[in-house]
């Protein structure tokens, strides 16, 4: 058999797509940390160009790049001037208010050569969102300002719709995609990079969108919905002591009214989570995270009424499930000594001899 | 780029890249005698943490302060949980610290791994060694790797180009195996890098048979990874030393390291602040500071007593005459003003003034009694100081970790593709760029072994039916508590005071608040600026090519993590004094094999 190596088959097709991708918001860099734990796809098969149908992702991320200062920082002025080809604009961290800051500023990246001072953040932003295919928020401080926007803070936070508008839409038509997680779940990042990448080359509609911006295929469920815990919530069973396998609303748990997939998908290649494996949710997903969902450690105060709402119900059929449950757990009779599978009608003399050692 | 006076050029790199967070580095270089004369270390990010915590719930600070760091954010949390622990008077389940333990260590794997050689290998790759040192490449190339036989690379260029970004093998099954030791975590603290799992009084984690197997199995995966990767480091290293005569001056600062501990041992801790003393000399990674080749103390007690945030450089008001929070401990030894306990934040935002205030750090120094010194400790990027002070204190035997005195043996059991493998880590000559690296190396190896211990003790545990992972307890409506850890890069205390239930102060101290603080009241400069300002340089490159890479391998030894610098805003640095010799001013107490 021949084999050779063939062309693409659209001439046109869009061979690679790079990311600018900007941490210099308030940040931890815990979204980039986070990416690099992805396996679906993984960062090296977007960089290699493993995915057939799927544009190379030339990456350009600040904890990865191989330059450093001016040379790195070439790289973003291209992009801005237009000159470095079609790119997805990542930003990560909280936008900070300048207006704040007096004569300095909250956030900067690099020095402007003209006068020796950073380079705000926000002027980043500016320049790179205009030229920008698509503009992605990585992580809930980027996508709604998250904990550095905690009441008290002194920097006036908010996420990237917050100060580019929620209406704003990209030179190609794209909104602003939303991505939360306080950090994002690695899988569920890349694979909206995956979407945008094929979609940019044509193979893909519009990437549908919440009226929080959130891809809706990955935020539509609550993590109650989708947690393993569920089944012991409708049985009334919770518990009161960490460590334990009921479910943990009773505990902090905001799972019945947070919009995220990891209970069902694992933190990372499956493995992890939160109530899943025992950790309150906090709601970290969330446009009110984390204010609207502290302190952690109490219960919601909407657990109490529908947790009591569901005692009775819970209790009569976990009652009677463990009735039957019980019975389940017996083979049938027939496989016990001395009884065979006969109709119980046949006589007792007409049963065949056994033998009644066992 | 600018020229200076007397022929010397101003370099500036910024952003400092293959880092956590936001940091520059200027600097003036004299190409004549291939020396940094000046440095000074700039970043431009300021979040608030300490003030934003006031008023909060105290049962919140572990899940807020993880938030500080987005790759070593569980070391924050787990040092909260230790504070908490001690001001909620609460002593976890022993199965809670052995997990806890579990997961730190598969942090320490992931993230050395993933800084080491997908950050820093990239300085040693094959593509940067090739654009800064052509000839030490040429010399590479006909360099046979004396550990070949076990990590599988002839040359040692070969070694350099399985680091090149992406394309090199070893850059990619790093990044894999950093993939399996973040599972590990994950088993143990829920989430990778802000835990789900982590309370005050212990853990949710839901402990089992299957939990600590699955930990088992990527755990022995892991070690088989270290047993090539431990002698190929040692080969890479050990190389620079040979081709470039004198490279050990690059980076090299006086021995001044601090490691805060970690591993608790549940048999001995109780996180009472009254026999702190006792149960810190029992954590697995030995807490100390170590000057000039002398272990000064393995005291907590007198290492919390010891620390003191100075002021100087920094966009903040003093305190000095504020509130005194905490007068004495509760073992009756009075609390300075100045220590954590006691500090107020209060943030003055203003111009840079190169002659006066020009940062948002502020210099956590330690306080030394004996001679009156302020301390600029750094921490050798983590591991150094934590083998150092381990080694010199030498109270670890965990049966597969045995510190001697002299160094430490490490002992991997038989795995996969590799028999039993015995690693020493033996105390070197300086404190300078290699042997951070190198140390990072170790510590992986330090951290596997460590976590096979805790592995066994926590199927002890789960065995005998000690299933409980968390006790209850009760908020004080007044109280204090600390903890003292090692982040990944090294030593890392939280400070909280509680009042009417509420958090009246926290103060974090991470590594990078150490390592990147500013010249102090005193004038002393922090260790950055100092490493830098002491390197020669043998980039082969000319002032129009220069790509900085001695300065780079030094700044990224200490593993920066600038967000961790939490108030950090570090102005561009007080002008220094030109120098136009070397200043390898220390002379090694300690000498090597």
């Amino acid at each position: 058999m021949a084999s050779d190596v063939r062309e693409p088959d659209r001439a046109d097709a869009l061979a690679e797509m790079h990311v600018v991708w900007v941490t210099a918001g308030l940040s931890c860099d815990g979204d980039t940390v986070a990416m690099t734990a992805a396996t679906n796809p993984s960062l090296e098969d977007l960089v290699l160009g493993a995915l057939p149908g799927v544009p190379r992702l030339v990456l350009h991320n600040p904890l990865l790049a191989y330059q450093n200062g001016d040379e790195f920082l070439a790289i973003l002025r291209r992009a801005a001037a237009g000159e470095l080809g079609p790119y997805l604009l990542v930003f990560e961290g909280s936008v900070p208010d300048e207006s704040l800051a007096g004569e300095g500023c909250w956030a900067g990246l690099g020095v402007d050569p003209a006068t020796g001072q950073p380079v705000p953040t926000c002027t980043w932003i500016d320049r790179l969102a205009a030229n920008a295919w698509a503009v992605v928020a990585a992580g809930t401080c980027a996508t709604y300002g998250g904990i550095h926007a905690m009441a008290g803070n002194p920097t006036g936070s908010r996420g990237l719709a917050d100060y580019l508008g929620w209406t704003w839409r990209s030179k190609a038509d794209v909104p602003i995609v939303c991505v939360p997680g306080c950090p994002i779940q690695p899988d569920n990042f890349m694979e909206v990079l995956v979407y945008l990448l094929r979609q940019a080359a044509g193979r893909a509609p519009m990437i549908p969108l919440d009226e929080a911006l959130r891809p809706r295929w990955l935020f539509a469920e609550t993590v109650h919905e989708v947690c393993d815990r569920g089944g012991y919530y409708e049985q009334a069973d919770f518990t009161e002591e960490y460590g334990r396998k009921p479910c943990i609303v009773k505990l902090g748990c905001w799972g019945p009214v947070v919009q995220c997939n990891v209970p069902k998908r694992g933190w990372m290649n499956g493995i992890g989570g939160c109530p899943n494996v025992g950790g309150v949710c906090i709601g970290c997903t969330m446009p009110g995270f984390p204010d609207k969902f502290q302190p952690f450690m109490d219960e919601p105060p909407g657990a109490h009424m529908s947790t009591s709402a569901v005692v009775t119900y819970g209790r009569t059929v976990r009652a009677l499930r463990q009735f039957t449950l019980a019975s389940m757990n017996r083979e049938p009779d027939w496989r016990s000594p001395g009884k065979g599978d006969l109709p119980a009608d046949v006589p007792e003399s007409e049963r065949p001899e056994r033998d009644s050692g066992r | 780029m600018t020229a200076g006076d007397g022929g010397l050029v101003d370099l500036s790199w910024d952003p400092i890249t293959r880092i956590i967070g936001s940091l520059g580095i200027h600097t003036r270089i004299d190409f004549a005698n291939r020396q940094v004369v000046e440095c000074r270390s700039t970043s431009s990010i300021f979040r608030g943490y300490s003030v934003m915590m006031r008023g909060k719930d105290p049962r919140d600070a572990h899940f807020i302060t993880s938030r500080i760091c987005g790759i070593c954010g569980d070391n924050h949390a787990t040092c909260a949980v230790y504070a908490q622990n001690m001001a909620f008077s609460v002593q976890p389940p022993r199965l809670a610290d052995w997990i806890v333990n579990l997961g730190e260590a598969a942090e320490y794997m992931f993230d050395h791994n993933l800084f080491q050689d997908n950050l820093v290998g990239v300085d040693f790759c094959e593509q940067m060694v090739r654009e800064t040192n052509p000839g030490v490449l040429a010399l590479a190339e006909r360099t046979p790797a004396p550990r070949a036989d076990r990590h599988g690379h002839r040359t040692v260029a070969d070694i350099m180009r399985a680091l090149n970004p992406f394309t090199g093998p070893l850059y990619r099954e790093a990044l894999e195996m950093s993939r399996v030791a973040r599972e590990m975590f994950c088993l143990m603290e829920g989430r990778h890098v802000h835990p789900s799992t982590l309370y005050p009084g212990g853990v949710g984690t839901v402990p089992s048979v299957q939990l600590f197997t699955e930990y088992l199995v990527r755990l022995s995966r892991y070690m088989d990874f270290l047993k090539r990767i431990v002698p190929l480091h040692d080969d890479l290293f050990d190389f620079f030393y040979e081709a470039l005569p004198g490279y050990e001056a690059v980076g090299q600062r006086r021995v001044l390291l601090g490691c805060w501990g970690a591993f608790q041992d549940p048999a001995a801790c109780d996180y009472r602040y009254e026999t702190m003393s006792e149960w810190g000399r029992r954590m697995s990674v030995t807490p100390g500071i170590v000057i000039d080749g002398e272990l000064l103390t393995t005291d907590l007690v007198e290492i919390n007593l010891g620390i003191r945030i100075l002021l100087g450089s920094s966009f903040y008001d003093d305190w000095q005459e504020g509130e005194t929070f905490v007068r004495a401990d509760p073992l009756g030894n009075p609390v300075d003003q100045r220590h954590p306990w006691n500090q107020t934040t209060h943030p003055k935002p203003q111009k840079r003034d190169l002659e006066g205030r020009y940062t948002w750090v502020m210099s956590p120094r330690w306080y030394d009694r004996r001679s009156g010194e302020y301390l600029a400790l750094d921490s050798g990027g983590g591991p150094l100081a934590r083998l150092w002070v381990t080694a010199l204190a030498g109270l670890v035997d965990i049966g597969y970790v045995k510190a001697t005195g002299g160094g430490i043996e490490i002992t991997l059991p038989r795995t996969a593709s590799s028999p039993e493998t015995r690693f020493e880590w033996r105390i070197p000559r300086w404190s300078n760029t290699l042997e951070r690296n190198r140390a990072r190396t170790y510590f992986q190896a330090y951290a596997a072994a460590a976590a096979l211990h805790f592995v066994e003790r926590a199927l002890d545990e789960v065995h005998a039916g000690h299933t409980k992972t968390w006790e209850p307890f009760t908020v004080p409506t007044d109280g204090i508590g600390c903890g003292f850890h090692e982040a990944v890069r090294g030593l890392l205390s939280h400070h909280v005071v509680i009042r009417d239930g509420r958090i009246a102060n926290y103060h974090p101290y991470p590594p990078t608040s150490w390592n990147a603080s500013p010249r102090d009241s005193f004038g002393v400069p922090g260790p950055y600026e100092d490493a830098i300002q002491n390197t020669p340089l043998f980039e082969e490159n000319g002032p129009d090519a220069f790509k900085g890479i001695d300065i780079m391998r030094t700044v990224r030894s200490f593993d920066p993590c600038l967000p961790c610098g939490v108030h950090m805003y570090l102005g561009r640095g007080r002008e220094i004094e030109v120098r136009h010799s070397p200043t390898f001013g220390v002379v090694p107490t300690v000498e090597g094999p």
